[in-house]
């Protein structure tokens, strides 16, 4: 039965091409292409959770027309399927399903190509999880880029949607040509594109400087793709403009599949061969604390709702790169935990966005301050959110966490539990600032910032404003994925079961038997000295505290102007973020400047260090 | 192993880069981003190019006579396909641009900052 791992890429590409061919005969019937894109989207996560229980026992491969390795040389092209992989593309298929259920009312007119695109997304984002082929990998790369560039300028007909669909396409797509680049160098060296032939090459060969420049310019596209400062302009410009639906899949799970595809490259290729663990180590976790702040600052600072989500992506695709960083299956247990976590929160707080500019017509806290007192389920919904994305105990995203945090802290660097306290209470207390705000009227409004203002106002032609109900269809699947996080965290024999996958995705011996052997590996010897994996008391407190912290700021930021010490006008933080800003230029010039300049430090840092 | 191929893929994919970072304009802009990924053409087929090999095909030629690698133009004919649609997407999002607001440099289309 592995041909499941197959259909599950075939049925939504399937599906989108029957979609776009039979678009013009169904434009009255929009219903029936809703159903259908809903229908499809269920039926692809249905069958990754069914591949990610089976894969529990062991990884699964399937070779495509029947190509198996002959005498260890891999012929064909192959799927690999273990439970981190199939979870993550689940997680993308749970959000596109929950994503076009919110579209079934939420565009008032669509064109049929939305629908096509949303396939032709969820197809890439399940053959980017599964292949086991690093060219494969990057045409699906390259499919789900294209898809997700074009749903970008959903609405071409304002300067936003063009602006930022350009810029997130032209960084992306340097970022992919030199990830093609370190794919043909690696190629060159090994003559294998299967990423365990590979793997199994430069163990047995001695790397040498062309294996460091392959593994530093095959990155580099992911690390643009998982918007790691400084290469993370494109995010902010791409979210604030693309439709609500869209930016629940590009804050779930796209730049989750940045960092996912790093650590596979890592794993599977060149963990082994390039040695050098605590520097390689070092270079990813400076990356990621640096991200993890830099975001939770822009966030704070934001007023345009989905501008401020977007940043808070970025300081959480931090946190993330930070977990992987250990390089411990616990801190990429922890990852995977904290990545399915904040996907379902981070989609309800934007699908709670667009219900707000579905009903109130606008993104910018100032001008909705007090004016969501009629949205009451939206409002709860949206404050759960909020206090999930803050760590709040039993949700996933506080699981997640403290198995970072423990790991981090048996292996020396338990500084980055404060730097990441200190992320969850800005990026905490930022979104229950809007929540209180908005929703309670608690506190003053926020003073106008012009500038803002006007990019907030971008948005009133993507959906039909002003409705007097939420639709049932716009509040269920918040709803539901609020509570699918609450269900996670609860989980008791989620932890050990996510430990044992990561064990698994870091064994490269294993993956290089699986896949070329058709070996079956159970229970790998863990390479990492196990560490203790349960929940204590202090990650509760830690969690909780985090959530303490985050309400506290939020409610300072709420109600700062009331204490009479301080003079009017005065913005906190401001002074901190603001030459900040003036980077986020808005440019494309000066985002592929800062790639360059970053991919130059970065490659010369690691060029030291494996030396 | 010859050197020179590999050059001409640096240079090629430094001026593609340079020309993204200075243009002022977005067709311009566009089409050194195809200069860039040229690079990648060239990079493919230097790697499996061998010297004095023949085709890869085997039709008139013994089977064992050195051929250049047939996986690295595979490679590189997806990578058009990739670039074509990459290309025409962007095309299309300068047309608009042009069409709505009149202006094809980036510096003047952008309306989102901070």
């Amino acid at each position: 039965m592995d041909q499941l791992l197959a259909l599950a890429t075939v049925v939504p590409l399937l599906a989108a091409a029957a979609v776009s061919a039979a678009g013009p005969l169904l434009r009255a019937r929009r219903r029936l292409l809703d159903a259908v894109a809903i229908g499809v989207a269920a039926s692809v996560a249905v069958m990754l959770m069914v591949i990610m229980f089976r894969t529990v026992g062991g990884d699964q491969v399937y070779w495509f027309a029947g190509f198996r390795p002959s005498r260890g040389i891999a012929i064909g092209i192959d799927f690999e399927a273990g439970p981190l992989s199939a979870g993550l593309a689940s997680l993308g298929a749970v959000l596109v399903t929950a994503a076009m259920t919110f579209s079934w009312r939420y565009f008032e007119r669509v064109a049929t190509y939305f629908h096509a695109l949303m396939l032709i997304f969820l197809a890439g984002i399940v053959g980017f999880c599964l292949t086991g082929d690093i060219f494969d990998m990057f045409v699906w790369f390259e499919l789900m880029g294209v898809a997700a560039y074009a749903l970008t300028a959903y609405r071409p007909e304002e300067r936003g949607p063009i602006q930022g669909a350009l810029n997130f396409a032209i960084t992306n797509s340097v970022g992919a040509y030199l990830s093609l680049s370190g794919i043909g160098l690696i190629y060159g060296r090994t003559g294998a594109l299967n990423m365990a032939q590979i793997g199994e090459y430069i163990d047995r060969h001695p790397p040498n400087r062309l294996v460091v420049v392959a593994f530093l310019l095959i990155i580099s596209g992911l690390l643009i793709k998982s918007a790691i400062v400084p290469f993370h302009f494109w995010l902010a410009d791409a979210h604030a403009v693309a439709p609500t639906p869209v930016c629940v899949l590009f804050s779930g799970v796209m730049v989750e599949l940045g960092l996912y595809g790093i650590a596979r490259v890592y794993w599977s290729m060149f963990g082994q061969a390039l040695g050098h663990r605590a520097g390689i180590s070092h270079v990813f976790l400076a990356l990621g604390v640096l991200t993890a702040v830099v975001g939770a600052l822009f966030c704070f600072r934001e007023r345009h709702i989905k501008r401020m989500l977007a940043f808070s992506t970025i300081s959480h695709a931090g946190i993330f790169l930070t977990g992987i960083a250990l390089l411990t299956p616990l801190g990429l247990a922890g990852t995977a935990v904290y990545v399915a976590g904040h996907g379902l929160v981070k989609a309800a707080l934007f699908l709670c966005t667009g219900i707000i500019l579905h009903r109130l017509g606008s993104v910018n806290e100032t001008w909705l301050h007090g004016r969501g007192r009629p949205l009451r389920v939206t409002g709860v919904v949206f404050t759960l959110a909020g206090l999930g994305l803050a760590d709040l105990p039993p949700f996933a995203t506080f699981l997640g966490k403290g198995y970072i945090d423990t790991s981090a802290g048996t292996h020396a660097v338990p500084w980055t539990m404060a730097v990441f306290i200190v992320c969850g209470i800005l990026t905490g207390g930022a979104v229950l600032r809007v929540a209180g705000g908005v929703f309670y009227g608690l506190g003053d409004a926020p003073s106008e910032d012009p500038g803002m203002a006007k990019a907030a106002d971008e948005e009133k032609s993507e959906t039909d404003s002003g409705r007097q109900r939420t639709p049932l269809t716009m509040i269920i699947p918040p709803a539901v994925l609020v509570v699918l996080a609450i269900v996670m965290g609860l989980l008791t024999p989620l932890g050990p079961a996510v430990q044992a996958a990561a064990i698994r995705f870091e064994d490269q011996a294993g993956y290089n038997a699986t896949v070329l052997a058709g070996a079956h590996i159970a229970h790998p010897v863990a390479i990492a000295a196990a560490e203790p994996a349960g929940i204590t008391a202090a990650d509760v407190l830690t969690g909780a505290g985090c959530t303490a912290g985050a309400l506290l700021l939020a409610f300072g930021a709420l109600y700062w102007r009331r204490l009479p010490l301080l003079r009017r006008g005065y913005e906190p933080g401001a002074g901190l973020t603001a030459p900040l800003r003036r980077f986020q230029s808005g440019v494309v010039n000066d985002y592929v400047t800062w790639i360059v300049l970053g991919l130059a430090c970065v490659g010369g840092v690691l060029a030291f260090i494996v030396q | 192993m010859q050197y020179f191929p590999f050059v001409v893929v640096a240079w090629i994919l430094g001026v593609g880069l340079y020309g993204i970072v200075t243009s002022r304009h977005l067709i311009h802009q566009i089409i050194c981003l195809i200069v860039v990924q040229s690079s990648t053409y060239v990079l493919l087929l230097g790697v499996g190019y061998v010297t004095g090999a023949v085709a890869p095909y085997f039709y008139d030629v013994p089977v064992h006579t050195p051929a250049v690698d047939p996986i690295v133009q595979a490679l590189a004919l997806t990578d058009v396909v990739v670039e074509a649609a990459v290309t025409a997407l962007l095309l299309s999002f300068a047309i608009q641009a042009h069409k709505k607001f009149g202006t094809l440099d980036p510096a003047e289309l952008a309306s989102l900052k901070g």
